[in-house]
């Protein structure tokens, strides 16, 4: 027996996220580790917990494992719980044939099962790939006091970046009147950021009508908001203030990374009201050596620093040996960078080893793009890695 | 081959007073975020044993605090787990329901427990013991040896005060205990010291405890091994790993020290494959360093903010260091507050401390000076 949970949050987080390219060769993009400690799912999982929803369902699609050992059993978020936590849900093969999940639409359509268990009011449907920190109680409080079918969190945006996104026009209640998906000319810059909260039986009826349409892509932003709105279902837009990146592109994903550190970061994790939850792995302390240099960095647990690290950050484990030199850079998880190589403006994937004297990247104000270098890649020495290059294991075959 | 281990949360507590006001020995901190009990917990789950009980005696808040449900070790399970056993005392104390000191009294009053333990081996082991040592090695030897009892020892150069702290094992060439010498007075040199975690045979276990009960013995080394040393086998286990047993506030800072000054230590506890030490985590964010940070030969552990300098310093989570506040030498403890313009020198400062603005505090490495729980300086 399951029981009733006033509120369903169903995570996508089958996304491949194509435009993190050799990042996400191997992982499910809100699987990407962010920040020293974090993966990106991090922040959706850890809003859900600190709004009391207790229910998740992470549906997963693309390269999928490290995205399920992450989650286990939702221990770090406190989501193994008795009568709901954290569940994966995995696309199925059923009596009437195997399926993909086609579309966000779909993969909520053919989850419907998991959801009914726990006869819900509502359902959040959230993305699995942005950095922020909401509140969705809050959110679900303002459903339903204005008594909508269905409201979608906006985020408000300068007219230039408007035509970026879906953009939600509304009336002075906030209702929504108008959805432009990417317009040329936006009306207003209430943009959504594929945030839902849906009636439950409303939702599942319109997600079944959906999958009966054979020319619909099955997906929320382009068939479902749209159809619910021509059938003038009471829908609004619930206004979010406050730190919201979508970490799509290396730039952005490298951007992000860099607003956590500073004097006064714009985004701040130590608040203690809103913890972010993650995954930890038995490390000992950071040890900070006689020859190392450190500014303007966020390290943690298993670096040893004997280099020189500047406006960077160090994920667990990170070694940095003599003379090595980190600057702008975002060194992820494992990575040795050993003697004398220097790390520019990059990205470094999860367990890479830099070997002695490499060059990786060019300094910021060069002008080129970050620098990328993929998982597991061993740099052999003296190797150098112009700026804005991407290294993967072909590139690595094709230097030799 | 199964084993239940037993804690001993409270032994030495009067070794550190400063340390143990609040909280018990288990739960001193150590090493940056670790507790004692950390190190005996993780060595005892790195060899799968996964029943564990641990005594406490009083003061046992802060342990019970720490442990929790036990997750952070894996111990949060449907059969063993870890347990804390608190002190059993009735309603109609009277004078016999008093208080234990020694371990042996210890199990006397767990004595309910000891008896519903199935595995073969029991590992005792203290909490002021930092190393981490393989225990399944430790009963393979135990049981190969046919001994009813093996002690860990670690063979060690000591000086009179050390040897007046130390229960010294004298053994034959297959390692057969000969001799005990415990807490020998204007005793130096090379000696086989007890690092105080030891295996035993539990049904010889449970009938010492029912012996000692009758006989009110209250010492293991003297009642029981001293008296049975011709007819029963006791044996060492020589161990040389990283070891470090700390029996004074001089020791806790000397100790602590070696884990940035020797590469060894830090090694040796830390970084053996397949080993690592657990303890509560705590979702602390990552370390931020300024851009007017001077950090060297330091440990630092995360949800620190440095701003100043910090020299051969131990740092534990959550620290911060304001502006030209200089730290050398010390160890500060969780969530303490360094003011700005402060100059710190071989300092010991326990959690939640607060230092205000431009203060002057200095120690010896001898006598570190030392701040107590959520002290206003």
């Amino acid at each position: 027996m399951y029981k009733k949970q006033q509120c369903v949050a169903m995570l996508l987080a089958g996304g491949q996220g194509s435009r993190l390219y050799t990042l996400t060769e191997k992982t499910a993009k809100p699987a990407v580790p962010f920040g020293g400690k974090y993966r990106i799912i991090d922040f959706p999982l850890s809003n859900c917990v600190n709004s009391r929803i207790y229910t998740v369902g992470v549906l997963t699609q693309y390269q999928p494992l490290v995205l399920n050992e992450y989650i286990g059993n939702g221990q770090p978020w406190d989501l193994d719980r008795m009568q709901s936590g954290v569940i994966v849900l995995p696309p199925y093969q059923g009596k009437d044939g195997a399926d993909w999940y086609k579309g966000t639409a779909n993969a909520i359509y053919q989850n419907l099962a998991f959801i009914n268990r726990y006869d819900p009011d509502y359902v959040l449907v959230l993305g699995g790939d942005h950095i922020y920190k909401m509140d969705y109680n809050a959110m679900l409080q303002n459903h339903i006091k204005n008594g909508a079918d269905c409201t979608i969190a906006v985020l408000n945006v300068t007219l230039e970046e408007a035509s970026r996104f879906g953009i939600m026009n509304t009336d002075e209640n906030m209702k929504i009147v108008e959805f432009e998906e990417k317009p040329k000319h936006p009306k207003s810059t209430n943009a959504s950021m594929g945030i839902y909260i849906f009636n439950k039986a409303l939702l599942e009826k319109y997600l079944i009508e959906d999958e009966a349409d054979p020319t619909s892509s099955n997906d929320f932003g382009k068939n479902i908001i749209p159809k619910m709105l021509g059938d003038g279902c009471a829908m609004y837009a619930y206004p979010f203030e406050g730190y919201w990146r979508d970490v799509g592109t290396i730039a952005s994903l490298w951007d992000a990374n860099m607003d956590l550190i500073g004097d006064k970061p714009e985004f701040d994790l130590s608040d203690k009201k809103w913890r972010i939850y993650s995954r930890n792995s038995a490390l000992p302390p950071q040890y900070v050596g006689e020859m190392a240099k450190v500014s303007n960095s966020l390290i943690t647990e298993g670096c040893v620093i004997e280099g020189i690290v500047e406006n960077s950050i160090l994920s667990s484990g990170v070694i940095v040996e003599k003379g090595a030199y980190i600057k702008d850079s975002v060194i992820m998880s494992g990575v040795r960078v050993c003697k004398d190589a220097t790390v520019n403006y990059s990205i470094i994937d999860e367990n890479c080893e830099i070997g002695e004297n490499c060059v990786i990247g060019r300094t910021r104000s060069a002008g080129a793009d970050v620098t990328i270098v993929g998982a597991g890649l061993s740099l052999p020495a003296g190797c150098n890695v112009p700026g804005g290059e991407m290294v993967n294991k072909a590139w690595l075959e094709g230097k030799k | 081959m199964s084993a239940t281990g037993i804690i001993f949360s409270n032994i030495h507590d009067a070794n550190l007073p400063e340390l143990t006001r609040k909280r018990t020995l288990a739960s001193v901190p150590f090493g940056c975020r670790y507790r004692f009990i950390d190190f005996a917990l993780s060595n005892m789950v790195n060899s799968n044993i996964f029943d564990i009980n641990v005594i406490a005696h009083y003061n046992y808040q802060s342990l019970m605090d720490h442990i929790g449900s036990g997750k952070d070790w894996d111990l949060a399970r449907r059969s063993g787990g870890v347990k804390i056993l608190p002190p059993y005392i009735t309603a109609y104390a009277n004078n016999q329901n008093s208080l234990y000191t020694t371990r042996l009294e210890a199990l006397k009053s767990v004595n309910y427990i000891l008896d519903k333990i199935t595995s073969d081996y029991v590992v005792l082991s203290d909490c002021d013991v930092v190393c981490n040592v393989d225990l399944q090695d430790l009963i393979k030897f135990h049981k190969e040896s046919g001994a009813v009892l093996t002690m860990a020892v670690k063979n060690l150069d000591l000086d009179e005060k050390a040897a007046e702290a130390s229960t010294i094992f004298y053994s034959d060439e297959n390692a057969r205990i000969t001799d005990v010498l415990a807490f020998p007075k204007k005793f130096s040199g090379k000696a086989d010291v007890a690092l105080n975690i030891s295996v035993i045979n539990t049904q010889y276990l449970q009938q010492i405890v029912m012996d000692a009960i009758a006989h009110g013995y209250t010492s293991m080394t003297k009642d029981i091994i001293l008296k049975n040393l011709e007819t029963q086998k006791y044996c060492v286990y020589k161990f040389d790993g990283y070891f470090a047993c700390i029996r004074s506030f001089a020791d806790y800072f000397k100790y602590s020290m070696d884990l940035i000054s020797d590469n060894f230590a830090r090694k040796s506890l830390f970084n053996t494959k397949n080993r690592p030490i657990y303890t509560k985590v705590r979702n602390s964010v990552p370390t931020y360093f300024s851009p007017d940070s001077v950090v060297k030969n330091s440990m630092i552990a995360d949800g620190c903010r440095i701003e100043g300098n910090v020299e051969n310093s131990i740092l534990f989570r959550g620290v911060k260091v304001s502006r030209n506040a200089t730290i050398k030498n010390s160890i500060i403890m969780q969530d303490t507050y360094i003011g700005e313009g402060t100059y710190i020198n071989c300092v010991i400062s326990d959690k939640n401390a607060f230092v205000r603005d431009g203060r002057l505090l200095s120690g010896t490495e001898e006598q570190p000076y030392f701040i107590s729980k959520g002290q206003t300086l």
